[in-house]
Formats: C-alpha cells, structure tokens, sequence
C-alpha cells in the first residue's frame, strides 16, 4: 500500500490490517500519554484545498500522536487557474521533502492525480475529493461498527440520504462489501446516480421497510440546498420520508446501532433525540478517527515494523523507517500480532 | 507552372493507377503515364491511397484570441499533415466570428497560410450568447460567404431563435451546425452519465441532454423545411433520432468525432483530463452503434473538433481541466483503424464520409470533388499499411493535447495536394 485513494483498493487483508492497527492504536487514548515515536522525523502535510476542520485536525491529531512533524496547508485553488495551484503546490510540497500528503479537495481524482502525476513521490492519503471518496472516512465507520457488532461479515448496513453527492457513501459502498457486510443504499431516487448496477449494494427508495432489517444505519449529511435544484420539494418533506427520529429508531434492531459522519443537520436526516441516545455514535466516531488515521499513516509511512513495539528501538528505527518508506513496501507485519505495551509510551514524553 | 505524376497510387482503394497533376487540375489518369516534362514523381508503389483531400467540417483554430493554443498558420499546417485541404472554422473565437469582419479576418489568414483552404464558420447568434441572431446575412455576402452557422462550445437552446436561425439562412442556402447540449441537464458536467460517473463521483452529462435537443432541431427543421446538421453526434439514441429523420426525408446531416468512434468513458477512471471532451466520451455500445451509423450513411461524415489547449489547461485535476482534444493529425488514422481495419467502410467510403459528404454540407466548390481528369487537384496519398505509436511532440499543432499518446494507430499521410501545390511530401511539411 503505497497510497490510500479509494476504499474500493483495499484487500480485505489490507482492510483488516489497517482495522486491527487501528485497534492498536485506540489503546492508546485511554493512557494519560498519548504519542508512539513511530512516524519521528517524518513529515505529514495537510493540504486541504477546502474547508474541513474535522477531518483536518482528526488527521493532525493523528500525525502528531505518531510523532511526525505536520505541516498544515490550507491551500484554496485560485479561480483563475487552479489546475497550476495543484500543480505548483504539489512541486513545492516535493521540495519540502512531505513524506506523506493528506489531502482534501473539492474536485474528484485530485488525489490521484497528486499520487500518479509524477509531481511528488510521498504518498498520498484522500481526506475526501469532490463527491468521489472519502476512504478514511470508510476506515473508521467499519472501526466503530466492528467494534460494537464484532465481525461485519453478513451484517446488514444501511446507508440513507444524498448518496448521489456523497463521497462518504461511495467510500463506505465499497470498503463495507469488502468486508462482508450486506450494503443497502436507501434515497429518494433523485439522490441515487443514475446507474448503479456496478455498486457491491442493494439499493431502494424505502426507508421504513430498510429498517428492522438493520444492524447498522448510516445517516448521510444532506445538505439544503440541494432544494435549489429540485432534488427534494422541502426539507420538512425529505425529514419525513428519509429522517430517522425515535419511531424509525424504534424499528431497528435492539443492538443495532445509528452513524453518522458529522456535521449533522439535526432536525434534517436526524433528529436531535436519536443524534443524543446511546445508539448513536457520531461522538465516538470522531474519537475512532484518530485511531483510524493513525493506522492509516503508520502503514504508509511508518514501513515494515509493528507499530506500538518501535518505541524500544527508536534511533535505529527512524533510520529504517526511512528506508523502507522511500520505496513502495508491502504492507507492514499486523501490528496486533505485538500487544501494546505501555512502557514504550513513556520512552516518549516530549510535548 | 509544376507538374505533379504520382505513380501506382490505389485511387480509393482501387487498383493502381498513374495520376498526372499539372497545375491545379488532374490533368491525366493511367497507366505508364510518361513522366516528361514533370517535376515531381512520386512513387506510391502500387500500395498508397489515393483520396480526395480530407474536408473538415468542424475545427477549433483559436485564432483570434487563443494563439497560445493554435493560430491559423499551425493549425492549417496540423491539418495538411493529416490530409486535410479544407478546415472549417469554428467560430468561438476572441472576438467571436459573429461580424463579417472577424470572419474576413480568419478567412484572409487561411489564405496566406497556404496549407489548407479555411472556411469560417460564424456563430448563430451575438457573443454566442444564444440570445440575438448575429448578423448572419452580412458574414453569408462577405468574402468569407459562411454558409455553415454554429454557436459550437455552446447549444442554440432556445427554441425560438434556433427556429428563427433555420429559417434565416434558408435565404443563402446556409445551415445551421447545432451543439447539442441541454444545458440545465448539463450544468457543471463532467463526463458522460452512467457506471462510471457514478463511481468516479463526477457530475454526469446525460446523453437525454444531446438526444433531446436533436428531437426537438430536426422537427423544427422539418416544420421550417431548412437544414440542420448536427455537431459531434455521440450517444446511440442520437443515432435513431436522425436515421428517423433521415426517413421522413427532412434535410438533417449528422457529424461523429474520430474520438466517439474508438474511445469510452472508461477512460475517466485515469482522473487524466486528458480524456476530458464535450461531448464526453461514452459507452462501449454508443462507440459500436456511431460506427454503424457512420457505415450505413446515417451519419454523413466525420469531423474532428479539433480542440486545441495549452499544457497548463490539461495539466490539472479533472473538474478544472478544458474540454476538448486535438485531432487533426490522427483523424484518418483512427478513421482507418475503426471503420476500414474493421471491415466496415471501404476506401471509397471514407472518401464519402471525409471529404466529399462535409463538402457538400459546407456548400464547398472544388472540395470533396471525384478524383478525375479536370478536376481540381486537392489529394490526399496515404500509406494504409504503415503501423506507427503517436507522438505528440512531432504534432504540427501548437498543443499536444491528444488521448492517443504513446497509443500504435495505422496509415499515415505521405502527401497532401492543396491545388497541386505539396503541402505535405515524403510525409513531411513542405
């Protein structure tokens, strides 16, 4: 794995890896010192051509607790030309020697463009491009609902709202069925592209008869002002037939549980008593997002050893860090298979 | 005054025969021709295609305004290597071809380039706004005399001035070239509409949005008994809108692009703008049913919106990319690899559908014309059997912007004959 572009690039392998790396790492926010040396001396760039202070500071937090040095670009594309900015912004992010680029932007394949254009030679991690993917985004909704349904394997997931627009559904389409789940999409059919039958998903306009066949339901952000261009008559309308409140909630299953990938519209695809119970896991989602990212970066960029037990050796293992990350390397040993060993935080304390 | 003998060329694919160019006609057709008095031979082996020169019926020159991308000289040049003797120009320029003097102005640059005959096309309607006719009558009595009217890059979407437009230029026996693109269905587009949009999260350009326009222009041309032809024609269902019209008797012509007849919106998958072109690239079945429409006639011709862009308005991420590809130089190649390598049109057929076809709907006089005695001597020898990797470096045009790079495509031009002058010999500029 030498990039993260696209949900649908992950083995299932490769999926379970970065998962149970991220269980690893989600160890270790429950100790009163947070960071492993493993990505020191690295650097991790943000570049973020939108806005998005969620997913930017999640991956911060990430970058720092693995020790790298990050390097917060907020970089909005000029109107005149943005294809230049990329460009240019991708040249200039090479010469500052990135390791690693983390990268947001509003236009579809930028990401991959970044990683196949020959413009620079770290690896490139999707934060989220146009309406296409948002593979971390995946990472971690599969992290949170493992962690409470155990293995998604038969599970039944239901994803609801604007998938259309959505890089999250995209993202979540492709890395849920790699894992075994059964994906149901449910959207008015204006918010369904036009043809699906590629899509690892069933897919249906009912969210009433969806539910109760649900281990898991995903509510999507649906944004207003897609009134504007008649995809819905009114918000109150799509709440009715696509939100979820307490009744749809009590459709589920009893242990099923409610996403959502934040910023929520409460009182629009959800309401503000489901987004409060129990059930739903928006808050624990953001927490699993540094779990998440932190595996992701370690893999890409930290090489071949286990992440938690290169504490031990740090000096020798930046060295090789370095080594193996300036070639494209197999994806590293599971880092489950070394348990977490709490002394090794200590060894780095620096804040 | 030159005299030209080309010896043993495959007159549309026939059997070998001796052709003597003197001056600007063909001035004799044979066998063991003599070659006194002349003062070129060339050798076609009995293996090259002779062709009348190619006729396109929609090019992008740029010129004025986008001379970074191509001027009149490089593009006429561009179309001389690819066997072309007469461009029509599209009027999208800066300032726009929508004045007589603008399209005086590209048709005088034509001239003095020397390479290939430039036909200006002017635009329907003031700034290509789509709003106000444009002085169409003035730029028809110019000594351009436009017969072909486009507001090209952009769709005529109103009814009633695409309705007026027909009628206008009935008075001068010209048409109306129609972009067809609904725009409310396309706003924001990015490539064709389907799996691989929906996958790649880019907005799609419906093909509804190209068929329900030529629905509507080919009954407006019905109802106004003008003629309508249609631009780049790209989806299957365009196909069975114009072979109805076509058999209702209505005067619609239909053009496809070199790129509709090979390449497939799987290409998008690359993110590579590159492969970014309005309009988009569609499925595998739309690919198969242009190239049937183009065999049975249903499309009359090929045209290459040869779309020149700098390196910087490809070199991008795909939203913010231009749209377009240049062509010029390959057209034929790809016309030979898709529709005569695959058995579909014979030699004789591309001379149809390249030349003497786009000649006719661009009311052209000395273009697309038979390759016989007194004719004049616009000609295009090919070499069917060269097999060669394109290059863009050694384009013609100022911009390289083309999806075949490094792609094997067969036949090239060994030369072309603008009047009996070579504007390409030994498959080189002269």
């Amino acid at each position: 794995m030498r990039h993260l572009l696209s949900a649908g690039d992950l083995s299932r392998d490769e999926a379970n890896l970065i998962l149970d790396t991220a269980e690893e790492m989600r160890s270790l926010a429950d100790r009163p010192i947070k960071k492993l040396p493993a990505l020191r001396g690295r650097t991790v760039v943000n570049l973020f051509f939108e806005d998005s202070t969620r997913t930017r500071i999640s991956f911060e937090a990430a970058a720092k607790r693995l020790s790298a040095d990050v390097i917060n670009f907020s970089a909005k594309g000029s109107s005149v030309s943005k294809g230049e900015s990329l460009k240019d912004t991708a040249l200039t992010l090479q010469a500052m020697g990135a390791d690693g680029v983390v990268c947001r932007h509003g236009s579809s394949g930028a990401p991959h463009l970044l990683a196949t254009s020959g413009w620079m030679t770290g690896s490139v991690v999707n934060a989220g491009d146009g309406t296409h993917e948002h593979p971390t985004q995946a990472l971690l909704d599969a992290f949170t609902m493992r962690r409470h349904l155990g293995s998604l394997d038969g599970r039944r997931i239901t994803i609801v709202g604007d998938v259309l627009h959505s890089r999250v559904a995209r993202s979540n389409v492709l890395l849920l069925s790699t894992l075994g789940a059964d994906v149901t999409v449910v959207a008015p059919p204006t918010l369904l592209p036009v043809d699906m039958t590629a899509w690892p998903c069933a897919t249906s306009y009912d969210l009433d008869a969806a539910l109760p066949k649900s281990d898991a339901v995903m509510m999507l952000r649906v944004q207003r002002e897609r009134m504007g261009d008649a995809f819905f008559p009114s918000a109150r309308e799509y709440t009715r037939r696509y939100g979820l409140d307490v009744h749809r909630m009590a459709q589920l299953p009893d242990e099923a549980i409610v996403l959502h990938p934040g910023p929520m519209n409460r009182g629009m695809e959800i309401t503000a008593e489901v987004a409060d119970s129990p059930r739903c896991t928006a808050v624990e989602q953001v927490a699993n997002g540094v779990s998440t990212r932190m595996a992701v970066l370690y893999l890409l960029l930290g090489g071949s050893e286990p992440a938690i037990s290169t504490a031990r050796t740090e000096p020798a293992n930046g060295h090789a860090a370095a080594e193996s990350a300036a070639a494209p390397t197999a994806p590293a040993e599971p880092a489950s298979a070394e348990p977490a060993r709490t002394e090794h935080a200590r060894t780095e304390e620096n804040k | 005054m030159s005299k030209i003998l080309i010896r043993g060329a495959k007159i549309l694919g026939g059997e070998p025969r001796d052709v003597l160019v003197d001056g600007e006609t063909i001035a004799a057709i044979g066998t063991g021709l003599p070659d006194q008095g002349v003062t070129t031979v060339i050798e076609a082996d009995g293996e090259m295609v002779l062709l009348p020169g190619l006729v396109d019926l929609h090019t992008h020159l740029r010129e004025p305004g986008r001379e970074d991308s191509e001027t009149v000289l490089t593009g006429t040049r561009a179309a001389a290597v690819g066997g072309y003797t007469a461009v029509h120009a599209m009027a999208n320029t800066f300032p726009v071809a929508d004045t007589a003097g603008v399209v005086e102005q590209v048709w005088r640059l034509g001239r003095e380039s020397g390479y290939c005959d430039v036909q200006p096309v002017g635009a329907v309607t003031v700034g290509l706004e789509g709003k106000k006719l444009a002085e169409l009558g003035a730029m028809a009595d110019s000594a351009a005399q436009v017969r072909v009217f486009s507001d090209d890059g952009k769709c005529v979407d109103d009814a009633v001035i695409m309705r007026r437009a027909l009628e206008y230029v009935k008075a001068f026996d010209g048409v109306v070239a129609q972009h067809a693109q609904e725009p409310r269905l396309t706003e924001g587009a990015q490539m064709n509409e389907g799996v691989v949009s929906g996958e790649l999260g880019l907005t799609g350009w419906p093909a509804v949005a190209e068929e329900s326009i030529i629905a509507r222009d080919v009954l407006l041309a019905a109802h106004v008994g003008s003629r309508v032809h249609i631009c780049h024609l790209s989806t299957a269902g365009s196909v069975e809108i114009v072979r109805w019209a076509k058999s209702k008797g209505w005067d619609v012509t239909a053009e496809v692009t070199p790129h509709h007849l090979l390449l497939t919106d799987e290409l998008a998958r690359t993110y590579d703008p590159v492969y970014k072109v309005n309009p988009p690239l569609r499925t595998e079945a739309d690919v198969l049913a242009l190239r049937e429409a183009l065999a049975d006639g249903t499309i009359d011709c090929v045209a290459t919106d040869h779309a020149p862009h700098p390196h910087e308005d490809k070199d991008c991420e795909w939203a913010a990319a231009a749209m377009g590809m240049v062509g010029l130089e390959t057209a034929l190649s790809v016309v030979q690899h898709t529709m005569v390598d695959t058995g579909l049109l014979d030699w004789a057929g591309v001379a149809d559908r390249m030349s003497a076809r786009p000649a006719v709907i661009g009311r052209l006089t000395g273009h697309g014309r038979p390759i016989a005695v007194g004719e004049p001597a616009n000609l295009v020898l090919l070499q069917p059997a060269y097999r060669g990797t394109v290059n863009p470096a050694g384009f013609a045009s100022r911009s390289r912007n083309t999806p075949y790079a490094g792609r094997e495509l067969p036949g090239k031009v060994f030369a072309t004959l603008l009047r009996g002058h070579g504007t390409v010999m030994d498959g080189k500029l002269t």
